[in-house]
């Protein structure tokens, strides 16, 4: 239970944010700073843990986004059973990609390119196809109930992300402490020896991408009800997949805190700079690249990499300050 | 003579033009060590390559336990009991020496707590019971081939192919190593060794199979090997073994 520890302090905290302040603009960012979290979650286990880098969660995001919406606007499915459906359509949408690349052997940049290809495809196709509004795009229709997840308040809503993001806290530790989680990890370091021990590589992949999927995908769901309007350059557009990876890279790659540090890092950084730029277009974008830059070149465990150094030196000082004092009497 | 574990029969291997290996045949008797040796680009790796189900022979058949497991991918291979040790060691460098090994023990025990159990107890047969904390990136080169051998025993293979466990290690360090591989044949494991540490050769194993140029040119016990003309000619050259005999009787 002890390991569960920070990710319950974690959570409890956040929680009580509603009842410090009732600001929107707080809520409202904290809200999708908690949407990055979850969605950079997701490529976490498959990029982080696994070693697999995706540039297209864009698939999982926009697909999750797109069942709940169209089941909802054409079908009169209630939206909470379209989480679920969401979460499982972008689960299969995982699956399949991860079948089709792995079982072909794509690894590195080509697993990379080929998944940045699948969710444009996804894009392309969501841009002219009548069920998804094509240009148009789909708004969902104002209902205002929680029957609907639908509310009047912007607490709600950040109390629903909290829980997702919360949930995707356990379960990635939960993988961390399990035969799946070593796998994952092992065919990242070295895929040879893993399969060598004894590791179906392709069969754990794949497993780490549906999961991965689903992940995102509930993002995509609750993106959805959230802003209520999702055209296919929202759902499917490169911007995600570049959050996706972007909060985790930034925030420690395979840690199970980093998305949730790297989204608060990344989003607080664009809301200074849309401060200080006034909304110059673009340029938030030249930031993030930036930033980027720098935590590869310099900080490549990210933030939590950072940390770990500090409080690694801090415990060898305080070792070593006892140990000098003594030096110095004799 | 009993049904050794493994029978490797007529195996070659082409790469493009290249005859890597020739009809080779190999047989690694139930419970001993059998070593496999030849000069650098002998096609040794290549052949255990075949055998732990990493590369596709391109003629010939893999026969272990009585089955036919030609092709069959090194994740299954590792199921039926096959593990390998690769020449260029291959640490998961960011885990644990601990971490490490629990990866092979796993694939019996899919519990964590289990897996790290075992994976100690693996660590001190190979003589790793202090460093179990460290990171993999951290240990010496005789550390890491080590490491190499007990993440291989914890999948508790029945037959074990060694690349060249002893390469690049110092001679007090093969000294310590030695021993090691006695025990865990000792525990009924079969070892098939490619190895050019021929001290280590004499002494452990009891068949020798020279491979030169992709075929086998000789076989038998180690003692009748090293005075093999074939196998001197193949590791020093076409006509020196009757160079040495007659260096040999001129000195005497």
């Amino acid at each position: 239970m002890r390991t569960f520890a920070p990710i319950l302090i974690v959570t409890a905290l956040l929680a009580t944010v509603p009842a410090i302040t009732s600001s929107n603009v707080v809520l409202n960012f904290l809200v999708v700073a908690l949407l990055i979290a979850l969605v950079g979650q997701g490529w976490n286990l498959l990029g982080g843990y696994g070693g697999q880098y995706s540039f297209g969660h864009a698939a999982f995001f926009g697909t999750g986004a797109y069942a709940t919406a169209i089941l909802q606007v054409h079908y009169g499915i209630n939206a909470w059973l379209g989480l679920f459906i969401g979460i499982a359509a972008g689960a299969l949408v995982g699956a399949v990609i991860g079948a089709l690349s792995f079982r072909s052997g794509l690894k590195g940049s080509y697993f990379a390119l080929v998944t940045l290809a699948f969710a444009e495809v996804l894009r392309i196709i969501a841009s002219v196809a009548p069920i998804t509004g094509a240009g148009v795009g789909t708004l969902i229709k104002l209902d205002l109930r929680p029957e609907a997840f639908q509310f009047q308040s912007r607490a709600p809503f950040y109390w629903i992300i909290l829980v997702l993001v919360g949930l995707s806290l356990v379960l990635i530790r939960m993988i961390e402490d399990s035969r799946f989680g070593a796998y994952l990890v092992a065919l990242r370091e070295n895929e040879d020896a893993a399969q060598a021990l004894g590791v179906n590589t392709t069969m754990v992949k794949l497993l780490a991408m549906t999961i991965s999927a689903a992940i995102t995908a509930a993002g995509g769901c609750f993106y959805a009800q959230y802003f209520l309007f999702i055209d296919a350059g929202i759902a499917y557009g490169p911007w995600i997949s570049v959050e996706a990876l972007l909060a985790p890279i930034i925030g420690g790659i395979g840690t199970v805190f980093g998305p949730l540090l790297g989204a608060l890092v990344v989003k607080t950084l664009g809301e200074l700079t849309k401060l200080m730029t006034g909304d110059a277009p673009g340029l938030d974008l030249v930031i993030y690249g930036s930033v980027l830059i720098l935590v590869i070149a310099f900080a490549p465990r990210g933030i939590t990499g950072i940390l770990l150094d500090l409080r690694h030196r801090l415990v060898s000082l305080r070792r070593a300050a006892p140990a000098s004092m003594g030096g110095g009497h004799g | 003579m009993v049904e050794p574990l493994l029978r490797v029969e007529q195996v070659s291997k082409r790469f493009g033009g290249l005859l890597a290996l020739d009809r080779a045949s190999l047989l690694a008797p139930a419970g001993r060590i059998t070593a496999l040796i030849g000069p650098n680009g002998a096609g040794k790796t290549t052949l255990f390559s075949i055998i732990a189900g990493f590369a596709p022979p391109s003629e010939g058949r893999i026969v272990y336990d009585g089955a036919d497991v030609t092709g069959e991918p090194p994740h299954r291979l590792a199921r039926r009991g096959i593990a390998r040790t690769f020449q260029i060691v291959q640490p998961f460098t960011t885990l644990t020496v601990r971490e490490n090994i629990a990866v092979g023990a796993h694939l019996s025990r899919p519990a964590r707590a289990d897996a790290l159990a075992a994976a100690g107890d693996v660590a001190r047969t190979v003589g790793l019971g202090e460093l179990l904390d460290r990171p993999a990136a951290t240990l010496t080169v005789a550390g890491r081939k080590r490491l190499e051998l007990a993440r291989a025993l914890a999948i508790e293979p029945r037959l074990l192919l060694l690349d060249e466990v002893l390469a690049g290690l110092n001679p007090s360090e093969i000294r310590d190593m030695m021993p090691i591989i006695h025990t865990i044949r000792d525990r009924g494991i079969t070892i098939v060794m490619i190895e050019h540490v021929m001290q280590a050769v004499m002494s452990l194993a009891e068949h020798v199979f020279v491979l030169s140029e992709g075929r086998i040119i000789a076989e038998g016990p180690p003692q009748a090997i090293a005075g093999d003309p074939r196998v001197v000619e193949a590791y020093l050259g076409h006509g020196a073994a009757s160079r040495m005999l007659a260096e040999g009787t001129g000195h005497a």
